[in-house]
């Protein structure tokens, strides 16, 4: 039978285990820097124009294009991620934000272009084949799978499963202990983002947030060294919001890289090292969070006009956009 | 009334019943686990009985390979339908499924008589089968089986659970939670490293084979095959039975066949004997009759569907026919 369900090649620095943060790397000076203390130093510097090259990219595009039918909604002509920060990727509704991770990621295919990964060529990959390149992604709209518990939600994230492949599937012996162990593995995820009284309740049955919050942690599961979120926080209230801040923050420490996108520029500044800026399917700009926001193109194009404003108008637009109802709240 | 009764059992534990049971607990598995609509599943069946049956009659090979040669024929007539389609959306399957089986039925009825014998059918292929029946001569076995019907349904029965055993353990395993998962969402399930291509093609090949396998009991209970049996209402009677016993369920196809046939035969019974009496013979003759039963069962499964439209044995909560 023909399903490919080999093993994932050993993914990222990522231990998966809360004691762990941090996988080290060596930095220039000869110490030891965590993953994240030296994407960070690698951004120091770094020219604020759209498509500057980075120290140390995990996914590199260049030329990607999209259209769907005369619209065009992503035409980028260079972006490189750094590898170990965490990156925001902005910009106003139909800015080509989800579109662009759809194409990434494996599950749209662009008119052109190309684009690598760990420097590996993702262009013409499936999107199974991404993911467990460790390349794992999230979706604006939550894909839990709702008529399963929120712990199969979870097992079903862990690659390499042996009872995955028909003819082990129907032996348990075989598949048995790598379940406990997959098992063990998801219960310690779902205790850190709070899921685990739920673990058995169908995840239909779970809140908008804490589908969010699922689907975050059913992410981890793979194993993955850069994290895409799609609008992490639409549609969760501002309690949970503090958690899944963290969750993102600590995302970091144990040495993944983060790609997110996000309205709530508080968010933003609060917790990106890099921001990028789209607008009508191109980068328009790129900076650390704090100088981005005074840039005259950002406010641009979320204004869309020229307009002498300061940040916090600039805020004030951006929120108001992001206060919008969402499908997401349940 | 006791004949009825005795009618009902013997139609809902026949080899018939076992062949729609076969074709349903296929059907269960690409449907009711992981979403495909498979409405060709009567081609399965035909393979099964045809490539058998010729394989046996006309090239003189032993039953045991004759049915490995057929099961090959299933998978590949699985891979036939799924590459071009199972990338695509759901109701491409589906049409290119219904179109697959009319034109194998058209095929087995019509074309290569040396080897499927056009109208008159394939037949003489049975001996093999029969000539391992250790049950001793005599025909007033109970339910009025006859020797050969009830070595069949033996067989038949024995295969029954050793598949239900099979789809019990598949189902609870990782393999079983990804088809689960598929059905749902399969974009979900392609974000977390799954092959759902692979994983729906293999759904489809068992569904297919299990069909076949029905297609082996069939053809052993009549010791003949018709093309004419593999026509389109075969397939949605069988998912009718499915979605009867509840899909999703290992046993839901099981109940949902013997229910099915054992409710059809009991209405029968009962509607041609009112139909002999001449009061009613004036509204209902015995024509009349097998047509009003079909109506009463098409009856019982609308108020099935707004009563209760997980089935018999469904779960709700796991799978509601909602379609999304
Ligand atoms: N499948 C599609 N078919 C047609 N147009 C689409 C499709 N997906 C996205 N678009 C269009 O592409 C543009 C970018 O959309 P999207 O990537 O969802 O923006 P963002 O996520 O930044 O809000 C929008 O104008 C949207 O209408
Ligand atoms: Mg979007």
């Amino acid at each position: 039978m023909p399903a490919d369900t080999s093993p994932t090649p050993a993914t990222g620095a990522t231990s998966m285990s809360a004691s762990t943060p941090s996988s080290p790397a060596t930095g220039s000076t000869g110490t030891t820097r965590s993953v994240a203390d030296q994407g960070r130093a690698d951004l120091q510097g770094l020219a604020t124009e759209p498509g500057v090259k980075k120290k140390d990219p995990i996914v590199v595009a260049t030329d990607v294009r999209r259209t769907f039918g005369g619209l065009t909604a992503v035409d980028v002509e260079h972006v490189e991620i750094q590898r170990g920060v965490i990156t925001a990727l902005i910009g106003p509704n139909g800015a080509g934000k989800t579109t662009f991770f759809n194409l990434l990621t494996g599950f749209d295919q662009p008119d052109s272009g190309s684009w690598t990964f760990n420097g590996t060529s993702l262009k013409g990959k499936s999107a199974y084949k991404v993911a467990r390149l460790g390349m794992v992604r999230t979706f604006q709209l939550t894909k839990v799978l709702s008529k399963l518990t929120v712990l199969e939600n979870m097992r079903m994230g862990a690659t390499g499963q042996r009872g995955e492949r028909f003819w082990a599937g129907a032996l348990p012996f075989l598949w048995k202990s790598q379940e406990q162990e997959i098992t063990a593995r998801a219960r310690e995820l779902l205790g850190r983002f709070k899921l685990d009284a739920k673990e058995s309740d169908f995840a239909g049955s779970l809140s908008g947030g804490q589908r969010k919050l699922l689907e975050m942690a059913r992410a981890l599961m793979v194993g993955p060294e850069l994290v895409m979120l799609d609008e992490p926080m639409a549609g969760v209230n501002p309690a949970l919001k503090q958690s899944l801040l963290g969750h993102v923050k600590s995302l970091r420490e144990e040495g993944m890289s983060v790609l997110f996108v996000e309205h709530d520029m508080d968010m933003v500044r609060d917790i990106s090292d890099w921001v990028i800026v789209m607008a009508q399917g191109k980068v328009i700009a790129e900076g650390p969070p704090r100088s981005i926001m005074t840039d005259q193109r950002v406010i641009d194009a979320y204004l869309g006009a020229h307009h002498d404003t300061d940040i916090s108008e600039l805020e004030h637009v951006v929120t108001a956009e992001h206060q919008q109802p969402k499908e997401e709240t349940a | 009334m006791i004949d009825a009764f005795t009618g009902a059992l013997h139609d809902g534990f026949g080899y018939v019943a076992i062949s729609y049971c076969l074709a349903a607990i296929g059907l269960n598995i690409q449907f009711g686990y992981s979403g495909l609509l498979n409405f060709g599943q009567a081609a399965f069946l035909a393979i099964g009985g045809y490539i058998m049956g010729a394989a046996i009659a006309t090239s003189g090979i032993p039953t045991i390979p004759a049915m490995l040669i057929a099961i090959l024929f299933a998978v590949a007539l699985a891979l036939i339908l799924g590459v071009p389609t199972l990338r695509l959306r759901a109701d491409y399957l589906a049409i290119v499924t219904i179109a697959a089986a009319e034109i194998l039925r058209l095929v087995f009825g019509t074309s290569f008589r040396e080897y499927f014998r056009g109208k008159d059918g394939v037949t003489g292929f049975a001996d093999g089968f029969r000539g391992l029946n250790p049950l001793p001569e005599y025909d007033g076995f109970f339910l009025t089986y006859s020797r050969n019907e009830l070595w069949t349904i033996i067989v038949g029965w024995i295969v029954v659970i050793l598949i239900c055993v099979l789809v019990w353990a598949l189902m609870r395993s990782p393999w079983g939670r990804v088809l689960r998962g598929i059905r749902e969402d399969e974009d979900a399930v392609r974000s977390l490293g799954k092959n759902v291509y692979g994983y729906k093609m293999q759904a489809l090949v068992l569904g297919g084979v299990i069909g076949c396998i029905g297609g082996f009991i069939g053809a052993f209970g009549a010791a003949s095959v018709q093309a004419d049996t593999f026509n389109l209402d075969f397939t949605f009677i069988a998912l009718t039975m499915l979605i009867l016993g509840g899909a999703a369920r290992v046993l839901g196809p099981v109940v949902g066949a013997i229910l099915f046939w054992a409710v059809l035969s009991f209405l029968g019974s009962i509607l041609s004997d009112l139909s002999a009496n001449p009061t009613v013979a004036q509204f209902m003759n015995a024509d009349q009759a097998s047509n009003v039963r079909l109506m009463l069962v098409g009856l019982v499964l609308m108020l099935l569907m707004i009563y209760r439209p997980q089935g018999i044995f469904g779960d709700r909560k796991e799978i509601a026919l909602d379609a999304r």
